[in-house]
């Protein structure tokens, strides 16, 4: 094969890519210009955990400490408290409750196993994925940390609709 | 002479930090010229003693740990390592439950053969099929997280079943990943396979007999580019794997091109098998029957006292294993992936080995480089699609 026949081969691979590669130019982004634009997460999603409250604002938590006890990475640490005050003075919903919860996020590999263990459906998944910091002491979140009324929800995510679809359309949390 | 030759050659170290290694791979090389002569893989950068940590984690987590290993595909490590135990438990999956491993498995196959396109054209000097490599595979990351909530670290399946049924439209959007993918299968042929650039820098490299291919131990695409013809999907099937319809892909040439033509022609089986997987969706279970080792329906465990109490004894001590041991191999996206599992009856492993197809498929790497050039080493490298999580582990 000559050089010529060659080169002419070649160049004609290459217009053929670059015309594939031009005619992507008009059609639909699929790049998400994070953070300027939110980017979307799935609604079973696993982000920062979230502790929750009944509707009276009293912690579900009753310390159990199967969360901590299903953790693969040992990053769960509870104190529990009892606490035999009526409900309307407690902090808890029920006579007992975890005085400090934290979780190391040094550890966290966000398996979900704490969500699934959890009787009471006191833990579950947020969707804060942004959880770099520049001190590894605060990697170590703490109740004002996770409680749900006390998290910070980032605003550069949004939650897709599981039963649409969850490419293009959005529920705001 | 030779006192000549010796002094013209000159070693060389490729990586650790070599973009085309695929991670932190080092190579020895020992160049005379631009020929390779000598070509020594050295690996370990990445070990993390995970093999080790399995015997201190319960036998449900440690599915987390194999996601880890290869990090491209970890529904399949998940799938080898629960059926490993599932084996030493006796338990029946139900048939949802199978069809869900199946489906998941397969989008998973064609999303790490997308990444190993995508970074294997990029090797080579093709920029862009990496981007659209990686936008089918978004799609495909995107239906794994609303199934499981991880998109690199699934975790999804357990032992006796799965986390959780699939999300509600997950079928449609399935559907809808699966019409446009003949499209993108079609802009990658045009793209790479169709590229005489491409394909000078692919034939006729990096050739491996079909005999060393079996001596090495070479499983997978890297194998069957060698004119072997062996997947375990049918061979040795598992999950069901023997109804469905789907051809082996063989070529027979052995190099680079032989192998890159396998996984082109795997990914559109991949595609026939979620396909058939779709259709035989029927409701039903997705957890086995056995209380002792599942963990109970939610809403079951908050009514009833004795799967409260089954729940609670599951994820507080474990279950017992039955005393044995057994070796269950699957094939991954990239081989023979093996899991070796002793119980010795308690709650937690004594031992668990994994046969990774990465580390077998890279020792076969000086046979296919030595007196090849030094620019075609990351063609040959790009053409294992090895993982380093998963050789160092
Ligand atoms: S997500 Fe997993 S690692 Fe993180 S706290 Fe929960 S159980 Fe532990
Ligand atoms: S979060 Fe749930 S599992 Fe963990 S201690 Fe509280 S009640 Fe128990």
């Amino acid at each position: 094969m000559s050089v010529i026949s060659e080169v002419l081969r070649s160049a004609k691979a290459v217009i053929s890519g670059m015309k594939t590669t031009i005619s992507q130019i008009p059609k639909e982004k699929w790049t998400v210009q994070y953070p300027d634009v939110p980017v979307t997460v799935q609604p079973r999603y696993r982000g920062q955990h979230l502790l929750h409250v009944d509707e009276m604002g009293k912690e579900k938590c009753v310390a159990c400490y199967l969360c901590a006890a299903a953790c693969p990475s040992d990053c769960i640490y509870i104190e529990a408290e009892d606490d035999p005050r009526p409900y309307e003075d407690r902090i808890g919903r029920d006579e007992r409750y975890a005085k400090v919860y934290n979780i190391d996020y040094g550890r966290c590999i966000f398996c979900g196993y704490c969500v699934e263990a959890c009787p009471k459906d006191a833990i579950t998944h947020g969707y804060n994925f942004e959880l770099s910091v520049y001190n590894r002491a605060d990697l170590l979140k703490t109740k004002d940390d996770l409680l749900i009324t006390k998290q910070k929800q980032s605003d550069k995510y949004r939650v897709a609709l599981s039963s649409e679809d969850v490419d293009s359309e959005f529920k705001e949390v | 002479m030779m006192d000549e030759s010796l002094d013209s050659q000159m070693t060389i170290s490729m990586g650790p930090q070599h973009p085309s290694t695929h991670g932190v791979l080092r190579l020895e090389l020992v160049l005379d010229g631009e020929v390779v002569v000598k070509a020594k893989p050295d690996i370990g950068y990445l070990h993390t003693g995970m093999e080790k940590l399995f015997e201190y984690k319960k036998y449900q987590q440690g599915i987390v740990i194999t996601d880890r290993m290869d990090y491209l595909n970890p529904l399949g490590n998940n799938l080898a390592y629960v059926m490993a135990a599932e084996k030493l438990l006796q338990i029946e999956i139900p048939p949802r439950a199978q069809i869900i491993r199946v489906l998941m498995c397969e989008l998973q196959r064609i999303a790490s053969h997308m990444v190993w396109l995508g970074t294997h054209a990029l090797d080579i000097g093709a920029m862009s099929p990496f981007f659209f490599c990686f936008r089918q595979r978004e799609k495909i990351l995107n239906l794994i997280e609303a199934a499981s909530g991880g998109r690199m670290t699934p975790s999804y399946f357990r032992i006796g079943g799965l986390m959780m049924d699939l999300p509600a439209g997950f079928e449609r959007r399935v559907k809808q990943f699966l019409e446009d993918f003949p499209a993108a299968m079609d802009q990658f042929e045009t793209l790479v396979s169709g590229n005489t650039i491409w394909q000078s820098r692919t034939k006729e490299i990096g050739y491996i007999s079909k005999e060393d291919a079996i001596d090495w131990g070479l499983t997978g695409p890297c194998l069957r580019g060698s004119g072997v013809e062996l997947d375990l999907r049918r061979h040795n099937p598992y999950t069901g794997y023997e109804t469905y319809d789907f051809e082996i892909p063989v070529e027979n040439d052995g190099d680079v091109w032989a192998r890159f033509r396998v996984r082109m022609r795997e990914l559109y089986e991949s595609a026939k098998i979620v396909r058939q997987a779709l259709e035989r969706l029927k409701p039903g279970p997705t957890k086995a029957d056995a209380p002792k080792v599942v963990l109970p329906d939610r809403d079951d465990m908050r009514k009833h006292m004795d799967s409260l109490i089954h729940h609670f004894l599951i994820v507080a001590e474990g279950f017992n294993v039955p005393e044995g041991e057994v070796y269950m191999p699957i094939e991954a996206s990239k081989g023979e992936l093996g899991v070796y599992m002793k119980s010795n009856g308690g709650p937690k492993p004594e031992r668990v080995h994994f046969r990774g197809p990465s580390f077998v498929n890279l020792s076969a790497l000086p046979d296919m480089s030595e007196g090849e050039l030094i620019a075609d080493v990351v063609a040959i490298i790009g053409s294992l699609d090895i993982v380093l999580g998963e050789i160092d582990r």
